[in-house]
């Protein structure tokens, strides 16, 4: 219901999914809107916001928090409302470490499920990307390494 | 290596599925290059450009002996790529539990 469902289906992808009780123009506008960004993406601290909502355009949001600020940032790769939208993202203090992430937004008889996917990239990782044919070893890699981080967590 | 921070070189190490299988043969005990090798229709050496990532990465151990080397997983780093992924799911629910309420509070004040 009003919980986050997470998964990562590989180790630098991020899945993330909430459903709202309202229709997906609020919903979207919600994540694209100045206005209203700035009422929630804070978490209930001071968000100061700005935002050029195109493709090619940036972002840039200051959340104040125990009087700290924390900068992110980034720009909108792609754009097809009210579907879905992809932004890079980049916190300030560790600007270089840059997470794209791809929003997509359905509607079910009023209710707006948002499923976001982050992955972290790296110029590193497509660098030593190599080979190929080993995506079936993969998935018993990916179940091994998961039993591992349980156990270390 | 363009990355700064270690997370991201650990997330870097960890995009390629050879280097994730590697770090799960290990994960179940140690093992020598030759044996890490096996599994896989790749050359010696790239094998041992993906071992390079991950000891980079602070993900593996090698001793020192040249012709046996031997090679462990090291657990810090996927412990600190965990709990940064467990912060990171915080975050967000905090985020979106605000949303929640905002949404409601918008659609009551419509008529």
């Amino acid at each position: 219901m009003n919980t986050i469902a997470i998964s990562t289906p590989a180790p630098t992808e991020l899945v993330m999914s909430r459903t709202f009780d309202a229709p997906r123009a609020l919903v979207w506008a919600a994540h694209t809107e100045a206005e209203h960004l700035r009422h929630w993406w804070g978490r209930g601290n001071p968000l100061d916001v700005s935002i050029d909502f195109r493709v090619g355009g940036t972002w840039r949001f200051v959340e104040t928090a125990d009087g700290t600020q924390h900068p992110f940032r980034g720009e909108f790769r792609e754009i097809s409302a009210p579907e879905t939208f992809t932004w890079t993202f980049e916190y300030e203090p560790m600007a270089g470490q840059v997470a794209v992430e791809t929003f997509v937004f359905t509607e079910e008889a009023g209710r707006t499920t948002v499923t976001s996917t982050t992955h972290f990239d790296s110029q590193a990782e497509r660098d030593a990307m190599m080979g190929s044919g080993m995506e079936q070893g993969a998935n018993q890699s990916y179940a091994a390494l998961d039993a591992y981080l349980v156990k270390i967590s | 290596m363009t990355t700064t921070d270690p997370i991201s070189g650990v997330f870097a190490a960890l995009a390629d599925p050879t280097r994730r299988a590697i770090l799960a043969r290990l994960a179940r005990g140690e093992a020598t290059v030759n044996e890490l090798a096996a599994p896989f229709p790749i050359s010696a050496q790239a094998i041992s450009k993906h071992l390079n990532v991950l000891e980079k990465a602070g993900l593996i151990a090698r001793t020192r002996e040249a012709q046996w080397r031997r090679c462990r997983i090291e657990p810090a780093p996927l412990r600190d790529v965990a709990s940064w992924v467990a912060q990171y799911r915080l975050l967000w629910e905090e985020r979106y539990d605000t949303l929640g309420t905002y949404l409601d509070d918008l659609q009551k004040e419509q008529p």
